[in-house]
C-alpha cells in the first residue's frame, strides 16, 4: 500500500487539519508516513500546499516526485490546478468548487472549470454549502477529506476513529458534527467514483 | 520506545529535552521557529524549568547559551541560516574557547528562499569555525543526533553545529524516542581563565589547541555511524549524498543502489570513507542541498583531480532546493509529467492581513510622501515587508534586520531627502537600536516609522522583547522626546497621523514615529487560548 497525496489551498484554509487527520489514521495502521508542510512566509493568503506520503514501507522522500501523486484534495478549485504536473496519469483530483478570490488577477471562472473538466478522474463538490447545510462551516475541511477518502487507502472507518481522536477533547458535539461532515463528503464522492 | 508524529524541528526539540538540556535560546526565524516553541509548551520542559523565552537577537540568545555551558549545562541554541551571521562573532569564539556543559548550535537554512532573503549554506561557518558539524538526513537521524550530540560536543570540548533544511524541519515523520536524562549539575571549568580569556596570547594557545583538535573531529566522523558506505556493483560511479539527499537518492532506487553511495551526515569529511569512494570509483557525483560544499572541497579550485559532477557542472542546478526530480535527472533518469499547470493558473503572492496596523501605517505614509519628489523608504524585514507589493509598493528597500535605519541614515548623509525607515518593533530591539545611536549622535535628519505590533508576527506571534518600552527606549537611547511621537494606525485618525508624519519629515533633525495597534491574529490567538 502507498498513497501520495497533495493537499492545497490558500493560507488560512486549513489544509493542515485534514493532514493530521490522515496521519493520526495512518499511524494508528501502523503505516509509515511523511508529510512536508508549508509554514512562515506563505501564510498570508498565499498558496500554500502539503506533501503527505503513506506507505507500508519506509517512505524515503518527503517531495512527492512529478507524476507520481494518487490524488491532489484542495479547498480551492485555481489552487487544485497548480500541481497538476504532479499528478498521476489516472490519478484522482478532489477540489472544492467554490474559489477564494484574494487577488486582482483572479481567472473567469468557467475557464478554471473548463480545465476541471479537461480530468479524467475528478471530484468537485461545494465544501462549504455542504458543511453550512449540516450547521457548520468549520466543518468543511472534513467534507472535503470524506471526499477524499474512497481514493487514499486507509478504511472510512480508520479515518472516523482518526477525527474522534484528533476532536475528541473538543467534546462530543463537535466530534458528531465532523463525523456528519466527513460522510457527506464521502457520499458524494462514493457517487461519482461509482458513476 | 514511543513512536511519535513529528516535524524535525520538533524531533530536536524532544531531543534536547531527553538529553538533559538545561537551556534553549533563540530568536524566531522560519524554519527553525517551532524548535523553541515546542521546548516553551512542553510539560516536562516546564516542570524541570527549562529557560526557553526568546533572546532579543541571536547573537545574545547564543552568548547566553555559552555562558550555560561555561557553567557545566546543556544549552541548545537556534537560528535561521541568516541568524548566524547576526552570530558569527560569538560563533567564531566559541569555538577558539571550546565549552565545558554540551553546547549544540542549530542553523535551520533555507535553500529555495520559502521565506528568506539569502540561500546562505551555513556548513560553510561551521568550516570557517573548524568545528563539528551534524547534518541529519530524517527526523529520526535528527532526534539521535541530538540526543548524542550534546555528549559528542562534552567528549570533543568544542561547540557542535548542527544544520537542517527547510524540507527536513517542517516534515513529519514518526520518531522513535529515548530515555530522558538527568541534567548536569552546575559545575564551572577548573581551566575556565585558560580558555574563556581570548587575550591574544591565551588566544595564540587555544588555536592551537582547536588545529590540534582537528584530527580528533575527523576521526569522528568517520567512525559515525552516521556516515555510511553502501557498496554496489557499478563502479563507474560513486555518488556522495549529504543530508536528505540520501532520501531522494533513495527514492530512485527503491530496490537498492547501482552505484556505491558515501551517505554522509557528519563533518569534517570522513577522510577514509571518501579516499574509498575516490579510488573505487572512476567519477564521483556529489548530491547536496544547498551549496557546493562538499562538491568544491573534492574538486579543488583547478579541478584537475578527479571528476566531479554536481551543482558546479550543471548535473544539479546551482540554486534552489534538490527535489527528488531533480536528483532523478542527475541520475540520468526520466521525469514525467501527465498534465502541465494550465496558463490560467495565477500567481497568489502572500499580502497583508485585511485590518493590518501596517496597512493603515502606510496608507498614511505614502499619502504624504506623495507631496516629496525623491522620497525614499528604507524597509525592513517582518509582516510590513509585504508592503512593497501592490497596492502599497511602499517600500525601496529590504537587506537585513536593522538595516532600515542604518541605510535611511546613510543615505540622508549623502543627500537624500526624506529618508524614511520603516521598521518593526523586534526588528528593531533585534538590531535596530544600535543604529538609532549613530543616528541621534548625529542628529540625522531621517524619518524612522517603529510600526509596533506589539507581537514578532511574521513569524508566528511570538513575544516581541520591546512591547510597552518603545518610546522609552527611544528616549533612553537619546531621541529628543519631542520628537517621539506615538500614535494609533487607525482609518479614523488618517489626518492626525498625516499631520504628525508631516511635521517630522519636515523637522531638520531625527524623528521617531510610533504607530502601535496590536496584530490582528495575535489578538485572535490570544482569544482562542484564553477560551480554552
Ligand atoms: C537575522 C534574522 N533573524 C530572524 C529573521 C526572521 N524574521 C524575519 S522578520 C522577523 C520578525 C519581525 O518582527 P517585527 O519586526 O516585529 O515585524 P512584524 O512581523 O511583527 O510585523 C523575523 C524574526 C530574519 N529574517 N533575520
Ligand atoms: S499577521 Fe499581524 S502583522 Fe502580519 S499581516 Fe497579519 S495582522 Fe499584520
Amino acid at each position: 500500500m502507498k498513497t501520495d497525496i497533495i493537499l492545497s489551498g490558500v493560507g488560512g484554509q486549513g489544509i493542515l487539519s485534514i493532514a493530521a487527520v490522515i496521519g493520526e489514521a495512518a499511524l494508528e495502521e501502523g503505516l509509515y508516513m511523511k508529510q512536508a508542510e508549508v509554514h512562515g512566509m506563505s501564510q498570508r493568503g498565499g498558496d500554500v500546499q502539503s506533501n503527505l506520503r503513506i506507505s507500508d514501507k519506509p517512505v524515503a522522500s518527503d517531495l512527492i516526485p512529478k507524476g507520481s501523486a494518487d490524488i491532489i484534495i484542495s479547498l480551492e478549485p485555481m489552487e487544485s490546478l497548480r500541481y497538476l504536473p504532479y499528478l498521476k496519469e489516472y490519478g484522482w483530483l478532489v477540489t472544492n468548487s467554490r474559489p477564494f478570490i484574494n487577488i486582482p488577477n483572479y481567472p473567469v471562472l468557467d475557464k478554471v472549470n473548463e480545465e476541471l473538466d479537461k480530468l479524467p478522474h475528478k471530484v468537485i463538490l461545494d465544501v462549504e454549502a455542504i458543511a453550512k447545510e449540516l450547521g457548520s462551516v468549520r466543518a468543511a475541511n472534513i467534507v472535503m477529506l470524506g471526499a477524499a477518502t474512497p481514493f487514499i487507502g486507509i478504511d472510512y472507518d480508520k479515518i472516523e476513529d482518526g477525527i474522534r481522536r484528533i476532536f475528541g477533547r473538543k467534546g462530543d458535539e463537535i466530534v458528531t458534527m465532523n463525523l456528519n461532515a466527513l460522510k457527506a463528503g464521502y457520499e458524494v464522492a462514493k457517487q461519482i467514483q461509482t458513476t | 520506545m514511543e513512536k511519535h508524529l513529528f516535524l524535525g524541528d520538533e524531533a530536536i526539540a524532544q531531543a534536547a529535552i531527553d538529553a538533559g538540556l538545561s537551556g534553549v535560546y533563540a530568536y524566531p526565524g522560519t524554519p527553525s521557529t517551532e524548535i523553541t516553541e515546542y521546548i516553551q509548551n512542553s510539560a516536562v520542559a516546564t516542570e524541570r524549568g527549562i529557560h526557553s523565552k526568546w533572546s532579543t537577537n541571536e547573537k545574545t540568545a547564543l552568548e547566553t547559551a555559552l555562558g550555560m555551558s561555561y557553567a557545566g549545562k546543556r544549552a541548545l541554541c537556534c537560528m535561521k541560516h541568516v541568524g548566524l551571521n547576526v552570530a558569527a562573532d560569538c560563533f567564531m569564539n566559541a569555538a577558539m574557547s571550546g565549552i565545558n556543559g554540551g553546547l549544540i548550535i542549530i542553523t535551520a537554512d533555507d535553500p529555495s528562499m520559502h521565506s528568506s532573503q539569502n540561500e546562505q549554506d551555513n556548513r560553510f561557518y561551521g568550516n570557517f569555525a573548524m568545528i563539528p558539524i551534524l547534518e541529519p538526513s530524517n527526523q529520526q537521524e535528527a532526534y539521535d543526533m541530538v540526543y548524542d550530540g550534546f555528549e559528542l560536543s562534552e567528549k570533543l570540548g568544542y561547540p557542535v553545529l548542527l544544520r537542517v533544511t527547510t524540507r527536513m524541519a517542517h516534515s513529519r515523520a514518526g520518531v522513535v524516542t529515548r530515555p530522558m536524562r538527568e541534567e548536569n549539575k552546575m559545575n564551572c571549568p577548573e581551566d575556565g581563565r585558560q580558555r574563556f580569556i581570548l587575550l591574544p596570547a591565551l588566544a595564540r594557545k587555544r588555536f592551537k589547541s582547536l588545529l590540534a583538535a582537528q584530527d580528533g573531529f575527523v576521526a569522528a566522523s568517520e567512525e559515525s555511524p552516521y556516515n555510511q558506505y553502501f557498496d554496489a556493483p557499478d563502479k563507474k560511479k560513486g555518488i556522495i549524498t549529504t543530508g536528505i539527499a540520501f532520501n531522494y537518492l533513495s527514492e530512485n532506487y527503491p530496490d537498492g543502489f547501482e552505484n556505491p553511495v558515501l551517505k554522509i551526515t557528519q563533518y569534517p569529511l570522513p577522510k577514509k570513507l571518501v579516499v574509498r569512494l575516490v579510488e573505487e570509483c572512476d567519477e564521483i557525483l556529489v548530491l547536496e542541498e544547498g551549496f557546493p560544499f562538499v562538491e568544491e572541497q573534492l574538486k579543488g579550485y583547478l579541478g584537475i583531480g578527479i571528476k566531479v559532477h554536481g551543482r558546479l557542472d550543471g548535473a544539479i542546478p546551482r540554486e534552489g532546493e534538490l527535489t527528488p526530480d531533480s536528483v532523478a535527472l542527475a541520475l540520468g533518469k526520466e521525469v514525467k509529467s501527465f498534465y502541465s499547470v494550465p496558463e490560467v493558473v495565477e500567481q497568489r503572492p502572500p499580502a497583508l492581513c485585511q485590518g493590518c496596523a501596517h496597512r493603515d501605517m502606510y496608507d498614511a505614509l505614502n499619502d504624504v510622501l506623495k507631496e516629496y519628489e525623491g522620497a525614499k523608504v528604507f524597509g525592513d524585514i517582518g509582516c510590513y515587508t509585504l508592503g512593497a507589493l501592490p497596492p502599497f509598493r511602499a517600500i525601496d528597500s529590504c537587506i537585513d534586520m536593522g538595516a532600515s535605519i542604518t541605510m535611511a541614515k546613510g543615505a540622508a548623509d549623502a543627500g537624500v531627502f526624506p529618508a524614511v525607515a520603516v521598521i518593526g518593533d523586534s526588528t528593531f530591539t533585534h538590531s535596530g537600536m544600535t543604529g538609532l545611536l549613530d543616528c541621534v549622535n548625529e542628529n540625522s535628519p531621517i524619518t524612522i516609522v517603529i510600526s509596533d505590533n506589539e507581537t514578532t508576527a511574521m513569524t508566528g506571534g511570538q513575544d516581541s522583547a520591546g512591547t510597552g518600552k518603545i518610546e522609552a527606549i527611544c528616549a533612553g537611547i537619546g531621541v529628543n522626546p519631542a520628537h517621539i511621537r506615538s500614535m494609533t494606525p487607525l482609518k479614523k485618525n488618517y489626518e492626525e497621523m498625516k499631520q504628525i508624519i508631516r511635521e517630522e519629515i519636515e523637522h531638520k533633525g531625527l524623528s521617531v514615529l510610533v504607530p502601535c495597534r496590536e496584530c490582528i491574529q495575535t489578538i485572535t490567538r490570544k482569544k482562542k487560548a484564553a477560551k480554552q
